[in-house]
């Protein structure tokens, strides 16, 4: 029974009287791509924003691969291998796609304490960023200044950017928000590419995407998971579709 | 070191604090409402304090030249938004400090053109003259006790005004979240000049209380500026009552800190040592007190926007 | 994908760097003048420009350190000055005991200021925006109010420096040709590190930061340590500068480390433009040129300098630099 590479245990939290989470406790396994659904308000990114060490839980525990990094700083638990995407879109607006992964592919590679030589020009950089993109398929945007993107682009890069982590898990929030038909097409092909090689937790809104692409989903309401199972049950189960994917009009 | 002379210095760090809260006060609002650094409120303090020695002289009573240069400072703090300061909302940090600097630089230099760079009195009013017996064997001027209570009649009045009122609760939502406030279909704009105006017209206020104390000349609302920042830096930007407590601590901290640092001091080392060091120390109490707070709350005591 | 391709990339990627601090046309330009202007001296002009221009380029100095921090890390110092002050009093106090070479004056300024940018770094970069603005204005005032009640070292008046600090034993310094050439190399040196710095793998850190620090962290970047190297960096720059100035003057004093001396600097870099480098080197020659040139009509040249203040921050938001560039732009397209 191999380890999990992300447990929570019974996380909580509450934002003044109202609990956002609510006991949650999950676990992601090696090479899986676990998908988290439920309605707007449900606690998704609020889950996500603990877990990636933005927001400290009040109660409840988060292991990364058998760690304990529930206290540690969003930093520390990057360098252990956890990447994530934003669901608004959070890159680094004034440098290029280049620039925005090659610092991603910096963080993993040597001391970032060198005042001098050309970082835009270091082989060692570049190589594994342009490599990113190319997953992606932004090889041929890489030197467009990122506040140039296109939205869809720019979650093209903000992947491209976890990729270069060489993450041990990939927490991916709502990826495809905003995007139009095309680009959502082109992210899940790439996701269902990379599905073999991180282990992810995906949130998102498009059930097709999530149908397609997840080993197991959990559905979150009221900041509680009501059930965690394979697709097809979860798509079957009558409480989930009285809670959620019934009212979905997608 | 008396009881006595420990009451009448605690007496002036209220004092003190009083004066600065008043400051703090619209410095707090201005930032926490409209996000705008306004370094120009030290000489809208140092203006209150010049109109009222003007006003006076033209006549000759302290109420009418209290009312009047009130007024002139809320008229002046209201031309100084419309003109310059609502172009500037949007902008940068920076943009604000460079700005508002400017009109230091002007106005430092303005009065010192208009009146001279002598410092000019104002005469405490008849009734207020003299000292008052506190205790057997402690006297205490009457105006001090009057800058006090001023002072803290506005704390409350302003209490009141943002609790109780409507245009309170705008100013308070303000201060959490101004965008939504828009968003809600309040006139923004008017706010944020009733905001100024009121803010410019508590710090002309504090000049003209202060003006009979101390002696009124150019560049006098610099240092008072600064520390009406880490007043509203400790206490937490937008809140009102996080600049009322902060005001009263350093006022305090610094009063007391200066009078009695040399004699503490002398409690440790040489005393000749404690007479060198102790001043050095003593000034810098307050900022010491500041980074101490901030490392462990960096956005204050009481921040508007929350933790 | 093919080494010609990364190798195309790379090339490609390195340019910006030019994007990030200028072509190396202007600096060449700046440098050139600099160099030249005590030759002209000889033909009669008076020392008063050696002076003049010598002052330029120290506070050139610290306008470059401060520019590291605002435009690059868009950490905005209001106490910038307090290095000044540093260094210049390790200098003077220093004298006053009798020390007065370069080779340990040199060291003791530059660590006086690090120790004092550790200090009160690990403080003010735990905040954030304005709250950081206020303390470091505040931290300034601290050691502006402290250098002032030290009696024994001039407190108020300020402290008289009786000679140039001799190098090895030499009073090579007290030439105002060699002074000048000695603070041009200070200049120099300092320029150069900065555009190093910038390009560097540090640099790119601490200008992300500036972008993005929330998603720098998430990558696995600790932003407050970088920040905080790159804080005392800045202000080692900074007590450079000081040292420089209380050799040029023979005098030290609060004055040196005033808020208004902080605001000063701060204008310096919005003048030339800010996050170019090249900026704070024109800025500060505009601004104490300026400054000259002013009180030169009135004593009341504030009245007219504050309002051009006002003007520039309302309708010039790029400072002379964004002129420039506005300039080169409408000049490329012929």
């Amino acid at each position: 029974m191999a380890e999990p590479v992300l447990q929570l245990d019974s996380l909580s939290k509450n934002f003044g009287g109202l609990r956002v989470t609510d006991g949650v406790t999950l676990e992601i396994m090696p090479g899986e791509m676990h998908a988290l659904i439920g309605p707007n308000g449900a606690g998704k990114t609020t889950l996500i924003n603990q877990i990636s060490g933005l927001l400290a839980p009040d109660e409840g525990r988060i292991f990364l691969a058998g760690r304990d990094v529930t206290q540690a700083e969003p930093y520390a638990r990057a360098t252990l291998g956890l990447a994530r995407s934003f669901q608004i879109t959070s890159v680094l607006p004034g440098f290029t796609a280049l620039e925005n992964v090659a610092l991603a592919v910096q963080a993993r590679s040597g001391s970032s304490y060198r005042f001098f030589g050309n970082a835009a020009s270091e082989r060692e950089l570049v190589e594994p960023a342009l490599a990113a993109l190319s997953e992606v398929g932004l090889a041929a945007r890489a030197h467009v200044v990122a506040s140039q993107m296109s939205h869809g682009e720019k979650r093209a890069l903000e992947l491209a950017m976890a990729l270069a982590m060489q993450p041990k898990l990939l927490l991916l929030d709502e990826p495809m928000a905003g995007t139009g038909p095309e680009e959502t097409d082109k992210l899940v092909a790439v996701l269902g590419r990379l599905k073999d090689r991180f282990p992810m937790l995906l949130v998102e809104h498009d059930m097709q995407a999530v149908f397609a692409l997840a080993d197991r989903i959990s559905v979150l309401i009221y900041g509680r998971i009501l059930t965690t199972g394979m697709p097809d049950a979860v798509r079957d189960d009558p409480q989930v579709i009285a809670a959620y994917l019934g009212d979905e009009t997608e | 070191m008396s009881t006595a002379l420990f009451i009448v210095q605690t007496l002036n760090g209220l004092q003190l604090g009083v004066l600065l809260f008043l400051i703090a006060a619209g410095l707090t609002l201005v930032f926490g409402v409209m996000d705008f650094i306004n370094l120009a409120h030290g000489v809208q303090y140092m203006l209150g304090a010049y109109l009222a020695v003007m006003f006076y002289a033209l006549t000759g009573n302290f109420f009418f030249a209290l009312l009047l240069a009130l007024g002139a400072a809320l008229l002046f703090g209201l031309l100084l938004e419309f003109v310059i300061f609502r172009h500037l909302y949007e902008r940068n940090h920076l943009d604000h400090v460079i700005a508002t600097f400017g009109i230091i630089l002007f106005l430092n230099q303005g009065v010192k053109f208009v009146w001279g760079a002598a410092p000019l009195t104002l005469p405490i009013p008849e009734m207020f003259t003299g000292s008052v017996a506190l205790m057997p064997g402690l006297l205490y001027p009457v105006w001090r006790l009057v800058v006090i209570g001023a002072g803290l009649a506005v704390a409350i009045l302003l209490y009141v005004l943002v609790t109780q009122t409507r245009i309170g609760m705008l100013v308070r939502a303000g201060a959490t979240n101004a965008n939504m406030v828009s968003a809600l279909g309040v006139d923004i704009r008017r706010l944020f000049m009733i905001v100024f105006g009121f803010g410019a017209m508590l710090a002309g206020f504090a000049g003209v209380m202060i003006a009979p104390i101390l002696s009124v000349e150019p560049g006098m609302g610099d240092t008072i500026l600064i520390l009406a920042f880490v007043v509203i830096v400790i206490g937490g930007i937008g809140s009102i009552r996080g600049a009322f407590i902060a005001a009263l601590l350093i006022g305090l901290v610094d009063t007391l800190g200066r009078s009695f640092a040399v004699d503490i001091l002398r409690l440790f080392m040489a005393s000749s040592t404690a007479r060198t060091v102790g001043p050095a120390i003593a000034s810098m109490l307050i900022y010491v007190l500041m980074a101490l707070v901030l490392y462990f709350r960096p956005a204050g005591l009481f921040p508007a926007k929350g933790r | 994908m093919s080494q010609a391709d990364v190798s195309q990339a790379t090339d490609i990627a390195a340019a910006p760097s030019r994007r990030l601090t200028g072509g190396l046309f202007l600096p060449l330009v700046i440098f050139s003048c600099f160099a030249i202007i005590p030759l002209l001296t000889v033909f009669g002009a008076e020392t008063y420009l050696l002076g003049l221009v010598t002052r330029v380029m120290i506070f050139a100095i610290a306008a470059l350190a401060l520019d590291l921090l605002v435009g690059y890390g868009a950490l905005i110092s209001f106490g910038h000055a307090a290095f000044i002050g540093i260094g210049a009093y390790a200098v003077g106090i220093l004298a006053s005991h009798g020390i007065g070479d370069v080779l340990i004056s040199f060291p003791v300024a530059l660590a006086a200021s690090a120790l004092f940018a550790w200090l009160t770094g690990i403080v003010c970069l735990r905040t954030k925006g304005v709250y950081f603005i206020m303390i470091t204005l505040a931290f300034g005032q601290m050691i502006f109010f402290t250098a002032s009640s030290l009696a024994p070292y001039g407190g108020d008046d300020g402290l008289t420096i009786h000679a140039r600090n001799t190098i090895a034993g030499l009073k090579l310094l007290d030439n105002e040709r060699v002074f000048y050439y000695f603070a041009l190399l200070c200049l120099l040196g300092t320029y150069l590190l900065c555009r190093a710095i910038v390009a560097s793998r540090f640099g790119r850190v601490f200008r992300g930061a500036k972008e993005n620090a929330t998603r720098m962290a998430t990558l696995g970047f600790q932003v407050y340590r970088f920040q905080l190297v790159g804080y005392i960096i800045a202000g080692m720059m900074g007590g450079l500068s000081g040292f420089l100035l209380a050799n040029a003057t023979n005098f030290v004093s609060p004055a040196y480390m005033s808020w208004q001396r902080s605001g000063e600097l701060l204008i310096m870099i919005i003048l030339g433009g800010t996050g170019t480098l090249n900026g704070a080197i024109v800025g500060s020659a505009a601004f104490l040129l300026l400054e000259e040139w002013l009180s030169g009509f009135t004593e009341h040249w504030k009245m007219i300098f504050g309002p051009l203040l006002v003007l520039a921050v309302l309708f010039v938001p790029g400072g002379l630099g964004g002129i420039g560039a506005a300039l080169m732009r409408r000049l490329r397209r012929g």
